[in-house]
């Protein structure tokens, strides 16, 4: 039925959520996957959880790579801005995504080839430079849409369905992104959507580097006996840690629990993350019990879930960066261009001597101390009282006529423009 | 006593040093002292892929006409200060021509040469008298022999003293180091050797005028800060990474809020060069002016993404300041040949928009340009720099930025514009010139949204891999390609002062030894007309060029006639008519070479209008 479009006509008596939207509002097309995909699963949870956090949807970026799972971003949020990047490198798009704008909500979303065989560079680098987002993985241990290969996350061991075992080591995105620097690490199951929703909101809220591995059977390749990521085997083996409460800052506490039994923890943003225990103890808050409690649950086959690893104050790129509060895409000609006047300052600077690094002025002292750079136009700042420039830019450009240097023209050559003929059509730029 | 080459303001000086011992900063004195007497210079690095210990060349050509092309030939002064080069150094210099050297141990006379004037200096002894400390020896010996060479070359001391004050302004105690150095070598010179036998003179002139001195990489630089760029993502490749470092430099000195201190825009070292143009990719979807600097290697690596930001429309500029290859090829020397991989790069039918800057001006000028040019066309556009006017110094007009001028941000769609009821269709060419409008990130909350995707969609960026649909896209992408050859920079023509059925084209570096070269060929009584092409896709007037005479001769510095081949394509020209003139060895073309292959079939040519005549 995947030809039928969506009605765009919604119930009157849909209840919307405190930005004014329904639920229906952060869907998307239908989807084209297979009847009982976990992918599917998970693009509700992602629907749900924005619906209840009351973020507009239009302020969500959602980006993907390739694959089955990087489809998945057409069936949610319908209207949000969407990215099918390339095979592998949705990381270093939603990176710049993010420098361009630090003010929208970035869902990143990718499967277990497109992060862990192709992608696996660019995951880690993301995860370590801590981009403001919520990355998902779709992990469900096949290529879906070639049909059926093994993917790096597959467990050793694991039967395909021609019955093939792996023998490779699987890649755990989990130990991975803890060991990169990612400030927000849970693992889930496309099946447990109670765990899910309340994961995904608490990313989404975490203003740092947040990711999630959601295992995520493949209903036509991988969910056969033998298969570690079937929706039997995940079920069978599925250790939750935690269960997790996503309070928002705003809303009322109502909810009590026995003491002894919860552990809180209070997100920058002033949201709230309950911990409800359930069995061991389980700090979230430590880093290195997090990567021994999930190696013990590789080694003993456990899929261990739940909130694993959390730093409730993270820095982001953009604190690295120590970019200004307005996003840089919304800044304009005065903030970005110093203009002419300190251009002439650069320019007598570099009749001077130069400026550009290396420095060769700082080599030259042979003495100790610090080298140092002297920059004849040092004390020249961006033009603060720019002149409007509403002109057409068209009619600016340098490269007009003028801009043949004279010493550049060959001493025994008059040179012309155009040709005597016609007229010099190629002398000035056309019109847009 | 062998003859002397003698020449006022007209010569080349090669300094031979290893790489690491400081010799960079010295001679680079040297060559500013002649400036500021008012004679053009045009140095270059010849260096190695090496930090520390291998061989390393500095050549300055002193040149009252302004040529700035490197000359070729011999060399009219060898300073061989490293002893690994002594040989082959020493058969560069042309006869009569002078070797100066560190005479500190004796040599026996089988390594000099007779038809050379030798000037030795005890470089070593005077600095081992003089200095104590290992380093300081080191540095001082670069100033000694700077010192040196001004009594020996008439350069005025007191400007390389001033050089010098401006230098350690507030440093005095460096200042009066340096000038102590530089009369050591000065003083033993003037008592030990007859400087007027060394008939190589700098005389003062007025020949640089307002010219500024600066590298094509930190003029490049600018040009992004100029054309408003926020983002800059790179991995660091010789020879491009000082572009992105002096991006850095500029934007601490001109992109910091004045009251908070915060910075105006982003720099991120990528791990490579497919996360570095996916940044880019990123941020310039998002609304924000990206940019990177990479060479060829680094092209090759991020083809896949130059497809998808052609095929989904995402501005992009990446400025490639070209090395010899192909792989790793030559990472020091100079090269034009990654017109084709940049032109199409990626798989399927695309092309793409590729500026040729001549100097460092035009690095400035074009950076700030392709930030326009990708917004405007929404698609990645390439800078084509390359390593001799990336990396060397060179004279250029000052930059120039007009007061009106505003950054073009091309057709993107408000929420005003949405609200009041625009149709929207992201690849919907609404007015015929194949560009379509966009709509950023968070534009509006219900209308404008749209899934950007390197698979076919329709007009309204639906995915489609319906026949008609794909080539409906296809040919209107053609439009924006026709289109951008209409706002690109247009071609730069020269004519003869008398007519001709001859033209050249060339582009690039090339251009100030295509200047002096049509000098050459103009007093050898051969007339040719010249084209500077300045971008791809061609402006018409190139192709009228190109029909308006009978051979064209197509400068290039790669073997396999790159332009020569895309003009054929694009123009479906026949191929007999262009004679390539190619010069691909890593160093940078120069006069002779271009003269000389001209001359060569000119003659060829004036046979056969011989031939013709007889018929």
């Amino acid at each position: 039925m995947t030809y039928i479009a969506k009605p765009r006509l919604h119930h009157p008596s849909l209840v919307k959520n405190k930005a004014g939207y329904t639920r229906r509002d952060y869907e998307g097309a239908v989807s084209t996957l297979c009847a009982g995909c976990g992918h599917d699963s998970i693009s509700a949870a992602i629907i749900q959880a924005s619906y209840e956090l009351d973020v507009l949807p239009h302020q969500i970026a959602k980006l993907s790579g390739i694959g089955c799972s990087s489809k998945a971003p057409t069936y949610f949020l319908g209207a949000s801005h969407g990215f099918n990047t390339v095979h592998g490198r949705m990381p270093s798009v939603m990176t710049g995504a993010n420098l361009a704008n630090k003010n929208l909500v970035y869902m990143g979303v990718s499967g277990d080839g497109d992060s862990a065989s192709i992608g696996l560079g660019q995951f880690a680098h993301i995860m370590r430079r801590g981009v403001n987002m919520t990355y998902i993985v779709m992990n469900n241990g096949v290529y879906g849409l070639t049909k059926g290969q093994f993917s790096a996350t597959a467990d050793k061991g694991s039967i395909s369905k021609k019955g093939v075992a792996n023998s490779d080591e699987p890649i755990d995105l989990v130990s991975l992104a803890i060991l990169m620097g990612a400030t927000f690490v849970g693992r889930s199951f496309s099946g447990d959507k109670h765990q899910l929703v309340p994961l995904i909101k608490a990313a989404m809220a975490h203003k740092g580097a947040a990711f999630l591995d959601v295992i995520s059977p493949c209903v036509a390749f991988n969910n056969h006996p033998g298969s570690t990521k079937s929706y039997d085997y995940v079920r069978e083996h599925n250790e939750a840690l935690n269960r997790i409460d996503f309070i928002e800052s705003r809303e009322e506490i109502t909810t009590s629990y026995d003491p002894g039994t919860l552990t809180t923890v209070r997100q920058h943003d002033g949201s709230i993350l309950r911990l409800r225990k359930l069995g061991e103890e389980y700090d979230a808050s430590d880093k290195v019990a997090a990567m021994k409690r999930v190696q013990e649950g590789m080694a003993a086959g456990e899929v261990v879930t739940g909130l694993l690893y959390v730093d409730p104050s993270p820095k982001d790129l953009h604190h690295h960066l120590n970019t200004v509060d307005v996003a840089l895409n919304m800044l304009g000609d005065a903030d970005l261009c110093p203009g002419p006047s300190a251009l002439d300052r650069i320019n007598a600077g570099l009749r001077l001597s130069d400026t550009s690094s290396p420095c060769w002025a700082a080599s030259l002292a042979a003495s100790s101390g610090p080298p140092s750079c002297p920059w004849p136009w040092a004390s020249c700042s961006p033009n603060s009282a720019a002149p409007s420039r509403a002109r057409s830019p068209w009619a600016a450009r340098p490269w007009a006529a003028s801009a043949v240097p004279r010493w550049a023209l060959p001493s025994a050559y008059g040179w012309s423009c155009g040709r005597a003929a016609r007229a010099p059509a190629w002398c000035s730029p056309g019109s847009p | 006593m062998p003859q002397a080459i003698a020449a006022v303001n007209d010569f080349v000086v090669k300094f031979a040093n290893v790489n690491g011992s400081g010799s960079a900063s010295a001679n680079e004195l040297f060559a500013r002292s002649i400036l500021r007497m008012g004679v053009p210079v045009s140095p270059r690095n010849i260096f190695p892929s090496n930090i520390q210990g291998l061989p390393t060349w500095y050549e300055v050509r002193v040149t009252e006409k302004g040529y700035l092309g490197r000359r070729g030939g011999g060399v009219d002064m060898m300073v061989a200060m490293n002893p690994q080069t002594w040989a082959e150094d020493v058969k560069e210099v042309s006869p009569g021509g002078y070797l100066f050297y560190d005479s500190t141990k004796p040599m026996p006379s089988s390594m000099f040469r007779e038809d050379i004037n030798v000037i030795g200096v005890p470089l070593t002894a005077i600095t081992n008298a003089t200095y104590s400390d290992a380093r300081q020896r080191q540095l001082f010996k670069n100033i000694i022999y700077v010192g040196a060479l001004s009594v020996l070359l008439d350069i005025d001391d007191n400007e390389i003293k001033r050089l010098f004050g401006e230098q350690f302004k507030g440093k005095e105690k460096l200042l009066d180091s340096n000038v102590k150095a530089l009369n050591l070598g000065r003083d033993w010179v003037k008592q030990h050797v007859d400087a007027a036998a060394v008939k190589l003179k700098v005389r003062r002139a007025d020949n640089v005028g307002d010219r500024i001195f600066v590298e094509g990489n930190n003029a490049a630089a600018l040009g992004a800060v100029y054309g408003g760029a926020t983002v800059c993502a790179w991995y660091p490749i010789t020879p491009s990474s000082s572009l992105a470092e002096a991006f850095q430099a500029h934007c601490k000195k001109l992109r910091h809020d004045k009251d908070s201190g915060k910075a105006k825009y982003a720099i991120v070292q990528a791990e490579d060069e497919l996360a570095s143009i996916g940044i880019v990719i990123g941020a310039a979807w998002n609304g924000s002016r990206a940019f990177t600097s990479t060479s060829g290697p680094g092209i090759s690596l991020m083809t896949e993404f130059i497809g998808l930001a052609s095929f989904a429309e995402v501005p992009a500029v990446i400025v490639n300041v070209q090395r010899g290859g192909p792989s790793t090829g030559m990472p020091t020397r100079t090269q034009q040949s990654d017109l084709l991989s940049c032109a199409y790069a990626s798989n399927g039918d695309t092309k793409h928009v590729l500026l040729f800057p001549e100097d460092p001006g035009e690095c400035f000028d074009f950076t700030a340009d392709a930030l326009d040019l990708a917004d405007r066309l929404q698609t990645p556009v390439f800078v084509m720099t390359d390593l001799d006017i990336g990396m060397n110094h060179r004279l250029c007009k000052p930059f120039h930025w007009d007061e009106q001028r505003a950054i073009d941000r091309g057709k993107v769609m408000t929420a005003a514009d949405l609200d009041a009821g625009k149709t929207f269709g992201r690849y919907l060419d609404v007015d015929g010139d194949g560009i379509p409008f966009r709509t950023y990130p968070g534009t509006h909350p219900t209308k404008g949204a749209y899934f950007t995707r390197g698979t076919t969609k329709d007009e309204y960026a639906r995915y489609s891999e319906e026949g008609a649909v794909y080539v409906r896209n296809m040919e209107r992408l053609q439009k924006k390609f026709v289109t951008a050859a209409k706002i690109a920079p247009q071609p730069v023509r020269y004519s003869s002062p008398k007519p001709t059925r001859y033209g050249v084209i060339y582009f690039g570096s090339t251009t100030p030894a295509m200047a002096e070269a049509l000098d050459q060929l103009e007093a050898a009584g051969d007339h040719v007309n010249a084209l500077r092409v300045r971008a791809f896709p061609f402006a018409q007037g190139v192709e009228d060029f190109i029909h308006e005479h009978d051979r064209i001769f197509i400068v290039e510095q790669n073997r396999d006639a790159q332009l020569r081949t895309m003009l054929m394509s694009e123009f479906v020209l026949d191929g007999r008519k262009l004679v390539p003139v190619l010069h691909y060895d890593g160093t940078p073309i120069t006069a002779r070479f271009i003269s000389a292959g001209i001359a060569r079939e000119l003659g060829q040519l004036k046979i056969v209008s011989f031939e013709k005549a007889a018929s």
